[in-house]
């Protein structure tokens, strides 16, 4: 079979999938009483309908991509960054402590301060896991889902005590920024210059993993770690590298939601955006670019939802609704294999010509 | 015994059991028809008890599980053959031996009238092997046949009735013990006169590159692999390393690439103590390797074949800067490896995983040669492969050997070793058991020191 005709089949299936996945939600709908029809429409009209829509919709998106991009690039060398969520609230630390440390009226230079100070804070917070996973295998796996606790109750600790505004009547929220610490939004819109963050993030990995020769290791490794190791690629090093760098993309993430979002660090600043970003790594493959695609589309399966509460659908029901929807894409891109790159273990097509070349290795006696 | 269990199925011929040669479908049918298998690597599972493993597929309890019959059963067998297991305690909790028995017990308890074991003693310490032959000649003079897979000619000759050498997949002779020797079964298992090994021309081996001093390593079990290995590889010389499978090979290489770290000794390379070094340390100093399973440590293959070939020298010029990859430079260098090492019909962007097995070895060698090592190590290089790659890697090798280069080859084909060898030395159970300069080599010597009897 041609590969345009298997990439053609495996589209049709994807597309299957979602239909089933749109029918049982119409079918959830109908039982509750909402025309199916309408509530669906009414979910993309909310997500991509309008101006509005679409922007919230990109804004949304930012975290999405953010943290996405850091569970793929580490799925490149096939760890497990459920960590994420940490990094993301990690940064959101590091952000808030520049905005509230330098007292600069310049955000071109408090800015930087801020990013740079979250990237740090994201990457120390995924170099905690990455040590022990480096030198002892500790699975990643779990320590990064530890981390994650910590690091939300370290943000609730700060907000309560420490960092605590004295303007805030006892509500358990830092200072507000100052408005250098706010992103530049873009002309008149609600868009900001944060939406760029993503993008320039997913094209800069694109060119180091594609032409560096860190990102010749890393596609080594992630394509046989144990010929990586023979051709004497230090594992150790590049787990701990590909941690900073995934620490440092949601810490990005965690800056711009308090910057733009609340403007302040508080708590609940991240509905488990660290969380979808694995489903949303997942089910773009690990490529890059496709991280930053479904994303997009998430945000608007997530802000499509709030429409779909204005039609007096109980939030419950919408997020089983999107529960569904998501279930069946999953399914569909397991079934076809047709994740977007390559670079994942036991695609297809690459296996199976591994299965019949190993037929010339005669059976070990 | 894949075929005779009914895991795979004979391409041709018949297999008569009792009488009744119908073809044996699945490893269900040859249960049913009287065939216990005892694998060298258990089938068991771990966190069941010895009476669960023993029920396991066979006539499942309908829903309730009543261990009290099965259990008594089990003890009466294990009385009878001398074989104590405690039915009720879980596998994991069993020494290897005892694993062993429940095995055999599992058998017996299905019926098995024909037994095979296949290296049974390899996971046993002697006295345990004792035992062992104990319990298989009481249910051999119970009318059961047993069939006991060995490479060590002591016990073959202590346990057996008639003996039958197999030498790639042919029956060589059967013979009564009795009427035979050690020495005669070590010529059948060699099979012929050995090739004539190469003049020894006017090379004179240059310094040692490689030494290996008393030698110790575990494998991946934690079980001793290598146990005190004496070994030199000189300059302009092929070592040629024979034994039997698993008697170490693997872990030896391991060591001195630095896959694998020592649990005593040291392993010497031009002078220097390498065994702590890193591996990308050990490659820089020129330790070249071409792994036995080349498709999983070779190459990757899911990557091109360009990127495989350049896997070694990407980190300097001219393949790559100080940070990126110069991706002319890194293509020419592809380019110019498939041509010197004929790599035919590739195209350098198609995965690694497209090309025939002998194309991939060529890959890999290319790689390791064009790194111009001291010291190139080739495990198993002409395995898998048709007659005509295996001459050209062999001669591949000989060049390096030529160029002045020390090379160390593992294999388990004793011809090619004697033909392209200077040195034919002979591993057996981590061991050492001694080294022949290739022209000396004797059959039956060497047949016998690869199955663990000194000379």
């Amino acid at each position: 079979m041609t590969s345009v005709r298997r990439s053609l089949q495996s589209f049709a299936i994807q597309l299957l999938a979602v239909a089933i996945g749109l029918v049982l939600s119409g079918l959830v709908l109908a039982a509750i009483g909402v025309s199916p029809y309408d509530g669906i429409s009414s979910l993309l009209r909310g997500a991509f309908g309008s101006e509005f829509a679409l922007t919230q919709t990109a804004l949304k998106a930012i975290p999405l991509a953010l943290t996405g991009l850091a569970v793929a690039v580490c799925l490149r060398m096939r760890l497990w960054n459920i960590g994420a969520e940490g990094q993301f609230h990690a940064g959101a630390i590091g952000a808030t402590w520049a905005a509230l440390t330098f007292s600069t009226d310049s955000a071109l230079v408090l800015l930087p301060l801020m990013v740079g100070a979250a990237m740090v804070a994201g990457a120390a917070w995924a170099l905690i896991a990455a040590i022990p996973r480096a030198l002892w295998g500790v699975n990643e796996i779990i320590t990064t889902l530890l981390l994650n606790y910590v690091a939300i109750l370290l943000v609730a600790y700060l907000v309560t005590g420490p960092w605590r505004s004295s303007e805030s009547f006892n509500f358990p929220v830092t200072d507000i920024f100052s408005p250098a610490a706010l992103l530049p939004r873009l002309g008149g819109s609600l868009l900001h210059i944060g939406i760029f963050f993503p993008l320039i993030a997913a094209v800069v990995l694109l060119v180091l993993l594609r032409r560096s020769k860190w990102g010749f290791e890393v596609r080594m490794i992630g394509a046989s770690p144990e010929a990586a190791r023979v051709a004497g690629i230090s594992m150790a090093r590049n787990i701990i590298v590909i941690m900073l760098v995934a620490g440092a993309l949601a810490g990005v993430a965690g800056m711009v939601e308090v910057s733009m979002s609340f403007g302040r660090l508080r708590q609940g600043i991240s509905p488990g955006y660290g969380y979808m970003a694995i489903l949303i790594a997942a089910l773009a493959g690990a490529s890059l670019l496709g991280t930053v695609a479904v994303a997009f589309l998430f945000a608007g399966f997530v802000v499509g939802g709030f429409a779909l509460q204005a039609l007096g659908v109980p939030q419950s029901f919408v997020l089983l609704v999107q529960g569904l929807i998501l279930f069946c894409a999953l399914a569909g891109s397991t079934v076809t294999g047709a994740r977007l790159t390559p670079w994942i273990p036991g695609r297809f097509r690459g296996r199976r010509r591994l299965e019949t070349l190993q037929k010339e290795e005669p059976s070990t006696p | 015994m894949n075929v005779l269990s009914g895991l795979l199925r004979p391409d041709e011929g018949t297999i008569e059991i009792f009488g009744d040669d119908s073809p044996v479908r699945s490893p269900r049918a040859a249960i049913d028809r009287g065939i216990g298998m005892v694998h060298q690597h258990f089938r068991l599972v771990d966190r069941f008890t010895v009476a669960e493993n023993v029920t396991l597929g066979w006539h499942a309890p309908r829903a309730i599980l009543r261990p009290g019959p099965l259990e008594r059963e089990i003890a009466r067998l294990s009385e009878t053959y001398g074989m104590p297991v405690q039915a009720d305690r879980p596998v994991w909790h069993l020494s290897v031996g005892e694993q062993q028995r429940v095995e055999i017990l599992k058998n017996l308890y299905r019926g098995a009238r024909v037994l095979i074991l296949d290296e049974p003693t390899a996971v046993l310490t002697p006295q345990e092997s004792l035992g062992l032959f104990e319990s298989l000649r009481r249910m051999a003079e119970e009318g059961r046949g047993i069939v006991f897979i060995s490479h060590k000619l002591d016990e073959v000759m202590a346990v057996a009735d008639r003996i039958t050498v197999l030498r790639r997949g042919r029956n060589v002779a059967t013979v009564a013990k009795a009427k035979t020797t050690q020495g005669e079964l070590a010529r059948m298992m060699i099979g012929h006169d050995l090739p004539q090994a190469a003049a020894p021309g006017d090379r004179e081996p240059g310094p040692p590159v490689l030494r290996l001093e008393a030698v110790e390593a575990a494998d991946d079990r934690g079980l001793p692999a290598l146990g005190g290995v004496e070994l030199e590889v000189r300059a302009g010389e092929i070592l040629g390393l024979a034994g039997v499978a698993g008697n170490g090979q693997l872990a030896l290489a391991e060591v001195v690439v630095g896959l694998r770290s020592l649990s005593g000794g040291r392993v010497l390379f031009e002078g220097q103590d390498v065994s702590r070094w890193s591996i990308p340390r050990r490659i820089a100093a020129g330790i070249g390797y071409c792994p036995e399973n080349r498709l999983r440590q070779g190459v990757a293959p899911a990557l091109s074949i360009a990127e495989n070939l350049i896997a070694k020298s990407y980190r300097s010029a001219p393949v790559a800067g100080r940070f990126f990859l110069n991706r002319r430079g890194a293509r020419r260098a592809a380019e110019e490896l498939a041509k010197r090492f004929d790599i035919r019909g590739a195209d350098l962007d198609a995965p690694v995983a497209t090309l025939s097995g002998g194309n991939v070895q060529k890959v890999v060698l290319a790689r390791e040669i064009s790194a111009d090592p001291h010291l190139l190590i080739a495990a198993q290089p002409t395995r898998g492969l048709d007659v005509g790659a295996a001459e050209a890697t062999r001669r591949l090798l000989i060049e390096q050997r030529n160029a002045g280069r020390a090379v160390l080859v593992i294999s388990e084909d004793l011809d090619e070793l004697v033909r392209i060898s200077d040195r034919v030395a002979v591993i057996y159970e981590g061991r050492i058991m001694e080294t022949f300069s290739a022209h000396e080599v004797d059959e039956e010597e060497i047949g016998l020191l690869m199955a663990g009897r000194a000379a």
